[in-house]
């Protein structure tokens, strides 16, 4: 005789990956200073921390506006040069012009709950994201700890960056 | 649909394990869901999880931890404390909601 037992099926349940880390890691290098070219690097950075992926940012040449507080939440968005907002390009010099394209985009980011870049900044400092500065822009601009965000890690070189991301999947924005 | 079992509840889920039907949770599969992934609720927990049933209805879509963090008054720091890794989306499979679509 032969008897049969009915296992019961596995309960179906997510993988949020916390029986195998990854060890994932993300760096993303800043490099612009426009408003538009601010977001794509912090709103990544935000989706990749919400991910349990480790984020290092790295801020250089324009991108140090993203991180220097005087100049942090004044960044601006030009319509010169930029075909995609299907304008005429001569309208985008006319004075007072990028003031009201970045008047109107901060509302637009505004409007769908997006924080602006210093809050952005300190939500993916609280979410464990890491903030670093490149060392050459900040001598070019003749700027130290004390004119940055306060939490800004360091002021590190290229080199620096690369030693600490080793093995991370890299950004270049 | 896929109906699998937590505890002694049956449930309608999707493929990867999320509730499909918001009706048939509540707070003791909630503290079940959570068990199945290694979280004790503490009440510091429940504040989030009810601000998410509360706020999904009303709203259509999941909360994100940003709309979490800002309307419930509880600091991102803290919310990936409560829900280690991969914390917007441990929370809604606790509280049986979709996973949440918002990038922010």
């Amino acid at each position: 005789m032969t008897t049969t037992t009915t296992q019961p099926a596995p309960a179906i349940v997510p993988d949020f990956g916390d029986s195998a880390p990854t060890g994932r890691k993300l760096a993303i290098i800043c490099s612009k200073g426009n408003l538009d070219m601010a977001y794509p690097g912090l709103i990544l950075a935000n989706a990749a921390l919400g991910e349990g992926v480790q984020v290092d940012l790295f801020f250089t040449f324009w991108g140090f506006d993203m991180i220097t507080k005087s100049r942090m939440g004044e960044l601006k968005f030009t319509m010169l040069g930029n075909t995609a907002t299907h304008m005429p390009q001569g309208l985008g010099g006319l004075p007072g012009m990028t003031a009201m394209a970045t008047h109107q985009m901060r509302k637009q980011i505004q409007d769908i709950g997006v924080p602006d870049v210093p809050e952005f900044l300190a939500q993916i400092v609280d979410s464990g994201g890491h903030l670093w500065a490149c060392r050459m822009s900040a001598d070019m601009m003749h700027l130290d700890e004390t004119d940055l965000y306060d939490a800004v890690e360091g002021i590190i070189s290229a080199a620096d960056f690369i030693e600490k991301t080793e093995g991370a999947q890299l950004l270049f924005i | 649909m896929t109906v699998t079992t937590i505890g002694t509840a049956q449930i309608h889920v999707d493929t990867e394990g999320f509730l499909t039907e918001y009706d048939e949770w509540s707070e003791d599969l909630g503290r079940q869901l959570a068990a199945q992934i290694g979280i004790e609720l503490t009440d510091a927990h429940w504040k989030a999880i009810r601000f998410l049933r509360q706020d999904y209805p009303e709203q259509g879509e999941t909360a994100t931890l940003r709309r979490v963090s800002t309307l419930a008054g509880i600091p991102v720091k803290e919310l990936f404390t409560l829900f280690p890794g991969k914390p917007a989306k441990k929370m809604a499979y606790i509280a049986g909601l979709p996973k949440p679509h918002g990038c922010v």
